[in-house]
């Protein structure tokens, strides 16, 4: 039999070069032009509402209002102690490196407690599976603890670590931990059973067949089980943010709610959404070098 | 010569002591000689690949029990290798990884382990994809890459559980021919489970026909076909409707039970 590899990725059956370049973007390229499209879309519906006078921009700012003066909406993005009685307003940082400071601690805090709550829960789900004592003794708390909404464990989190960076990633720990630990044992239960009886046969150790089949089998689930829950993340760093961690996105929020500014909310949700959107691109990409044995489409909820 | 796998009066029933109890294997008494080329032939759902597991030690017979040259088999062991219907190939590996992943389990050097690899990829004729991954392989080419995987272990015994079921007429026709290849070099009996008739014919020295639930053996038809086999000898054609004739009678008696039970 001829040599003969079955092309799933259809990449090299394309001709090389230019065109080669040029197929290989244009997917993305054409995904990209109708995001365009559709967020012009819906700005252009708003901006038409305003002009008809449908949409109060007391209320309900058009795009280029609340957009149309960054600079403006950045002076409120309160890093330094600006705000305190007796503080130099223009001293600290310019009002730009406040939004990029802002910006920068809530991506922080969603990373922290996404790594911990993923490392923790993976080994947790691990360890259940591995010793039924562990299963007697921990499965049934995480069971009954999932389904609590995130939101009431806020003031357990002040309570243990009070104001500051811990009890935000805390919360976005507790938000993910109990469904991904759930999600690895179903994982693990799902693993193809051919892949154990193979591994036993040649002589495999519980211990080998769970660090080299179980582990790298369930990890594609496990990832996409991750950038589910990162909106997730997203959602509960901004609550745990509202209610006084310092600065945060979720603060300049509570700060344009209690200052009634529409216009500094519509700019905080537009920065929460694209930032949102390149965490799932990051994680996506990651997603392709970590898992570089699936072919392209499987699993990947592109 | 001397007996690879015996079964002495192996019975297996799976849930047992429960309300869902199922026998699936009875009585089952097989000897399998040193280099000998064994088919398991039954209607879907008889207990023969529930056989190879017992026999592989994946499982353990409720009855009976099993030898393998003379020792009692207490569980999996690398010389009683398992090939599967479904790509069993671990996607995350690349060709040679699979292939010596049993030898990767003790302490043998990477390099050694990849020259055991071409070794054994050359002899099922995939040596230029050693550093592929099983996704860019089709379908024959990753079960040749599963009994490459095998032979690395040197096995005695190759147990085959419907290995080529997945695959097309023609690919089927030409692994079949790689198969005697292997098994004629390597000198291992091997199990072959399969409930197509033109398979066992090409392959076995005996055919063991398997009755349905529970699974009994029924018949043991030994093949004395001269090998290369021309599937259109009038003696493969005579082994053909015997087996046939034997064979539905075992489903018009499988079918009969099934309404049985759908009625009641």
């Amino acid at each position: 039999m001829a040599y003969q590899a079955t092309d799933e990725r259809g990449s090299s059956a394309a001709p090389s070069g230019f065109q080669a370049l040029l197929g290989r973007f244009k997917g993305p390229a054409v995904a990209f032009g109708w995001t365009i499209v559709s967020v012009g879309l819906f700005a252009l519906i708003w901006e038409f509402l305003w002009l008809v006078g449908l949409a109060d921009p007391k209320l309900l700012p058009p795009p280029h209002v609340f957009m149309g003066n960054i600079g403006e909406q950045a002076q409120y993005f309160n890093t330094a102690q600006r705000w305190q009685i007796g503080a130099d307003p223009t001293a600290g940082p310019t009002p730009y490196e406040a939004v990029a400071i802002t910006v920068f601690s809530s991506t922080m805090r969603v990373l922290s407690g996404l790594t911990l709550a993923a490392i923790i829960s993976i080994s947790v789900g691990i360890a259940i599976r591995y010793w039924k004592m562990v299963e007697n003794l921990t499965l049934p708390t995480i069971t009954l603890l999932a389904p609590v909404s995130p939101v009431a464990w806020l003031p357990v989190a002040i309570f243990l670590f009070g104001i500051g960076n811990a009890p935000a990633i805390f919360m976005v720990f507790i938000a993910l931990f109990f469904t991904m630990t759930l999600a690895t044992i179903t994982q693990i239960d799902s693993v193809n059973v051919n892949y154990l009886n193979v591994a036993r046969t040649m002589g495999a150790s519980k211990r080998q067949i769970y660090t080299r089949v179980i582990l790298p089998a369930i990890l594609p689930g496990l990832l996409i089980v991750l950038r589910l829950n990162l909106f997730g993340a997203w959602m509960v760093v901004l609550i745990a943010e509202a209610t006084g961690v310092g600065y945060g996105l979720g603060q300049v929020i509570m700060l344009a709610r209690n200052t009634f500014n529409p216009g500094l909310v519509f700019f905080t949700i537009v920065l929460i959404g694209l930032l949102g959107f390149f965490f799932d691109f990051g994680l996506r990409m990651a997603q392709r070098r970590l898992l570089y044995w699936l072919p392209k489409g499987a699993g990947s909820l592109a | 010569m001397s007996i690879s796998v015996s079964c002495r009066n192996v019975g297996k029933t799976w849930a047992a002591g429960t309300p869902r109890a199922h026998e699936a294997l009875r009585g089952v008494d097989l000897d399998v000689a040193d280099g000998e080329f064994i088919v398991l032939l039954g209607p879907s759902g008889c207990g023969k690949s529930t056989l190879l597991y017992l026999v592989a030690g994946l499982e353990e017979a409720t009855s009976g029990e099993i030898l393998s040259y003379d020792t009692p088999v207490s569980g999996p062991a690398p010389d009683r290798s398992l090939i599967f219907q479904e790509t069993s190939l671990f996607p995350w590996l690349s060709v040679w990884q699979n292939v010596t992943f049993g030898l990767s389990l003790g302490d043998m050097p990477a390099a050694e382990r990849r020259k055991i690899a071409e070794e054994v990829l050359t002899r099922v004729g995939l040596r230029a994809a050693i550093d592929k991954r099983p996704h860019e392989l089709s379908g024959g080419m990753r079960q040749r890459v599963a009994v490459a995987r095998a032979l690395a272990m040197e096995p005695k015994v190759l147990l085959m559980d419907e290995p080529f079921a997945a695959l097309d007429v023609q690919t089927r026709a030409k692994m079949q021919d790689f198969l005697l290849d292997i098994w004629r070099g390597s000198g291992a009996s091997v199990l072959f489970v399969t409930h197509h008739i033109d398979e066992a014919v090409a392959l076995a020295d005996q055919v063991v026909v398997f009755t349905s639930r529970p699974g009994q053996i029924k018949e043991i038809v030994p093949v004395d076909l001269p090998r290369p086999r021309d599937p259109f000898a009038p003696e493969a054609q005579d082994l053909r409707r015997h087996l046939t004739a034997i064979l539905s009678a075992e489903v018009d008696k499988a079918f009969a039970e099934q309404e049985q039970e759908a009625a009641s």
